[in-house]
């Protein structure tokens, strides 16, 4: 990811920084323009509270490149509480653990690194709730 | 508007053309879509490509291609919209006939994707999806169907094998198609004895990574009604959220129904006039959702079709006659040109062992990303 | 002694420790044919996906779910490590925008061996007690690595512990007092550009660890007029189990007294993050009023000491985040082969 790019969304990624929408009051995740759901334009900052649970998930053995060190690892869609669906990595988790509808809450990790000089990518990925898991 | 006919159809078969560049395979498709035509030059050309940059680092094929094949001067572009490219290149073509603007129309589909090493073609396919939420989250394109279809198996309560039957179709006519990439049948166990990919996806699931290009000449009916092999009915294009996060509901193709309807509609048909359905079958599950979405199959039952009195030569809907995406492969933006020259095919008695009987309707559906750009074509024998 | 001017003390504090674990009997069973004694039972190991950041963003997160502050009030954000991700590029940066203290704070990557984060939370109690700030988070997190096959790859562990600073009325506990003892004794060290650290090997206990430990808790307890026996609690930095066991000896601990805050058999020697994280287990047992001498250690060296006591608040905030013993018990064994993956020990080109 581009320097500029990753600055750009560092708070989307760090932390799941949403808006709430002023017209329809549902939570928008990525952040956008326009309402999705109600076309309105006004929008408020939120924070979203991370937890969620598993709507599908894969496990990728052929990682995209600069993923290539983490295969196989576990993919899913994450349903999240307060209503939008993201993308994003299972970590923490056996593969042949996930279930759909498992609870899941988010965790900041490390995404992707460009090579040994480049910058580290931090985002959010998603675990098992860790009292759960203990 | 002017109604717009085929003229001419052209294509190289789809492999690993490692003796060849992109310019190459677009000469050989548009010599014999010329030849076919019966013409020397034409007014414009529109190519359709997606990865030419990204995996060739050479954009502005358009007039490289122009060039290349002779035609040094005439207008030519690129027409990009991810694996939907082809079907888009056909679009700008219909539009600039339909309006008056030019009379012959030439509209190639082609994509070089061997020329680069395997995480760098899974990384290009992933440029179809939203770059900032879904691929820097370390997903790929399969990983995105294996996604869905692991939902669809959860919620409908469907097995992996019973999605055997696209594969199986789609090798079976492949077989009979000397322009397929893979030209032998396969079983049921093949299918499911196949490496994983992204899990539930494994390699009978995916169309191949490959090269090829495919050509159709377009002109006016009027003028050229003598001459024409089959008339374009439908041309309709549809858009979604490029993530399938962002999706109203994931398992439900939105574009591919608003695309179908609106083809239907202009066509004045309905699916059950459909004589044969030209499927965006790049995984299994892109077919089973696609059948849902298009009306011929009601929601979650589309895998129901996945056998030979369904979807085979002489089933209720015959679909991928030629192998598809699965078997006669899926050279990203040449696929929607390929389906065209396909469906001509049938529309003209010329698919040999897998023609459909009596084919008079042929529709073709192509598809950008996981379901964000859906274009359908409807094309009437003459 | 080093007494702020106004009273300061824990406002919140939040542990982590990785999923993994390695058994020292594995590190045994590579390097010296599984002979030989076991410095302890098994260590933390991070995964690919997790570094001195990723943690230090937990344990932050842990930290102010128990403290629940106006987190823009954090004046200064402090990670004190020797595996910051970058060498030059802080990681207190990304720590403050990934809690939303960014951007009107202080913020620093700090390094003294495993003394960085009880240097953070003494520079963290002059911003408070000065009334410069009204809060400070101060961490201390490693990825400790060792060379393969050295004495140190059986302990240097994964894991650490933030605290957040604050005024002593909002405080789960008070820092009655701090003391700092810094010596130049060379016992341990990296230098710039190597992977592994290079040691002193014996020379690291006596004129090292034990003096520089049992000084300054001595120190401490003099100057404050305290005995042993007024504190229900010791901890100690712990590279290994035997040397805090031996130090708390020394300075007139009994066992009973070091047992809570002894992590090193379970999760192994997390350098920066060893006392500190020792301190919240303790943390997540103590009652109001208990007394707590908490002393680190960093090679180089120094050890800083501290004088804790336990309010009524305490009660009230532990069970908001995930206690240190949570962490503990959620640990899947790997074995060398995939310590070496997980820790970056292949040559991938």
């Amino acid at each position: 990811m581009s320097i500029p790019r990753n600055w750009r969304t560092r708070q989307q990624r760090y932390s799941l920084k949403a808006e709430v929408c002023n017209t329809c009051n549902k939570h928008i995740f990525p952040p956008r323009d326009v309402c999705p759901h109600c076309a309105a334009e006004k929008q408020s900052w939120t924070n979203l509270s991370g937890q969620g649970e598993v709507f599908s998930y894969t496990t990728m053995y052929n990682a995209p490149a600069g993923f290539e060190e983490y295969a196989p690892y576990t993919m899913a869609l994450v349903k999240l509480a307060e209503g939008p669906m993201v993308t994003a990595q299972l970590t923490d988790v056996d593969a042949q653990d996930v279930k759909i509808g498992m609870p899941v809450e988010m965790v900041t990790r490390k995404l992707s690194q460009e090579g040994e000089e480049g910058q580290i990518l931090y985002g959010y990925k998603f675990r098992p709730m860790l009292r759960e898991a203990a | 508007m002017r109604d717009v006919v085929i003229i001419g159809v052209g294509q190289t078969r789809v492999e690993e053309h490692w003796g060849k560049s992109l310019r190459h395979m677009a000469h050989d498709a548009v010599m014999a879509a010329m030849k076919d035509a019966g013409i020397e030059t034409a007014d414009a050309l529109y190519v359709g490509n997606m990865l030419s940059g990204e995996l060739g680092g050479q954009e502005h094929v358009g007039a490289l291609v122009a060039d290349f094949i002779g035609l040094r001067g005439i207008e030519a572009m690129k027409v990009e919209a991810a694996c939907a490219s082809g079907a888009a290149a056909l679009r700008v073509g219909m539009f600039a006939v339909a309006s008056g603007i030019h009379d012959v129309v030439m509209v190639c589909g082609v994509e070089k994707m061997t020329d680069a090493v395997g995480d760098e073609v899974t990384s290009g396919l992933a440029t179809a999806a939203d770059q900032e939420y879904e691929v820097s989250q370390g997903i790929s394109f399969v990983g995105l169907n294996a996604l869905l279809m692991r939902r669809y198996m959860h919620q409908f309560d469907v097995k992996h094998e019973h999605f055997a039957g696209f594969a199986v179709n789609a090798h079976k006519n492949g077989a009979n198609n000397p322009n397929a990439m893979f030209q032998s049948p396969i079983k049921a166990e093949t299918y499911l004895r196949a490496s994983m990919i992204a899990d539930p996806i494994n390699l009978m699931d995916s169309s191949p990574v490959c090269d090829g290009a495919a050509c159709v000449i377009l002109a006016p009916a009027d003028g050229y009604r003598a001459r024409a092999k089959a008339h374009i009915l439908a041309s309709a294009v549809a858009t979604d959220s490029l993530a399938i996060h962002d999706r109203r509901d994931p398992l439900t193709l939105d574009a591919v129904a608003l695309s179908s309807q609106k083809a239907y509609a202009q066509a004045r048909i309905t699916p059950t006039d459909v004589d044969l359905f030209e499927v965006h079958d790049a995984f299994t599950i892109m077919a089973a959702l696609s059948l849902e979405a298009a009306g011929f199959a009601p929601r979650g039952r589309g895998v129901c079709m996945a056998v030979d009195n369904e979807i085979g030569i002489e089933g209720r809907l015959p679909i991928s006659t030629m192998g598809g995406l699965k078997s006669r492969g899926h050279p990203v933006g040449a696929t929607g040109v390929y389906q065209i020259v396909e469906v001509v095919a049938q529309l003209t008695g010329q698919a040999g062992k897998n023609q459909v009987q009596g084919a008079r309707i042929g529709m073709a559906q192509n598809i950008g990303g996981s379901g964000a750009t859906v274009i359908t074509h409807i094309l009437g024998g003459v | 002694m080093l007494k702020p001017a106004h009273d300061v003390g824990i406002v919140g504090y939040g542990a982590y420790v990785p999923r993994f674990r390695l058994p020292a009997s594995e590190v045994a069973r590579v390097w010296t044919d599984g002979t030989g004694g076991l410095p302890i039972k098994e260590k933390a190991v991070a995964g690919l996906d997790e570094d001195t950041l990723t943690m230090s963003v937990e344990a932050a997160r842990n930290a102010l779910a128990r403290a629940q502050i106006d987190v823009t009030q954090i004046r200064a954000v402090w990670v004190g490590s020797e595996s910051h991700p970058y060498a030059v590029k802080p990681t207190s940066t990304i720590v403050a925008e990934a809690i939303g203290a960014a951007p009107f704070t202080q913020a620093a990557d700090l390094e003294f061996a495993c003394k960085a984060g009880s240097e953070a939370i003494v520079m963290g109690m002059g911003i408070v007690g000065s009334q410069m700030g009204r809060y400070v988070l101060a961490i201390g997190m490693d990825t400790a690595q060792g060379r393969p096959g050295d004495a140190l790859e059986y302990t240097a562990a994964s894991g650490g512990a933030a605290f957040i600073v604050g005024p002593a009325e909002e405080s789960v506990a008070v820092y009655e007092a701090a003391l700092s003892h810094v010596t130049d004794t060379p016992d341990f060290w990296r230098r710039a550009y190597s992977h592994y650290p290079s040691h002193g090997h014996r020379f690291t206990g006596e004129p090292a660890y034990f003096e520089h430990v049992v000084s300054a808790g001595q120190e401490l307890m003099q100057e404050l007029g305290t005995q042993p026996s007024d504190y229900k609690y010791v901890v100690l930095h712990q590279p290994n189990t035997k040397f805090p066991q031996r130090a708390a000896q020394i300075l007139g601990f009994q066992p009973e007294q070091l047992k809570t805050g002894l992590l090193v058999p379970v999760i192994g020697n997390t350098y920066a993050g060893s006392s500190l994280i020792g301190l919240t287990a303790v943390l997540d047992e103590a009652q109001p009023g208990d007394r707590i001498l908490m002393v680190s250690f960093g090679s180089g060296a120094g050890s800083d000491a501290f004088s804790i006591r336990v309010t009524d608040k305490l009660n009230e905030v532990r069970d908001r985040a995930p206690r240190t013993q949570d962490y503990i018990a959620r640990r899947k064994l790997i074995d060398y082969a995939t310590y070496v993956r997980y820790r970056h020990k292949l040559q991938m080109n």
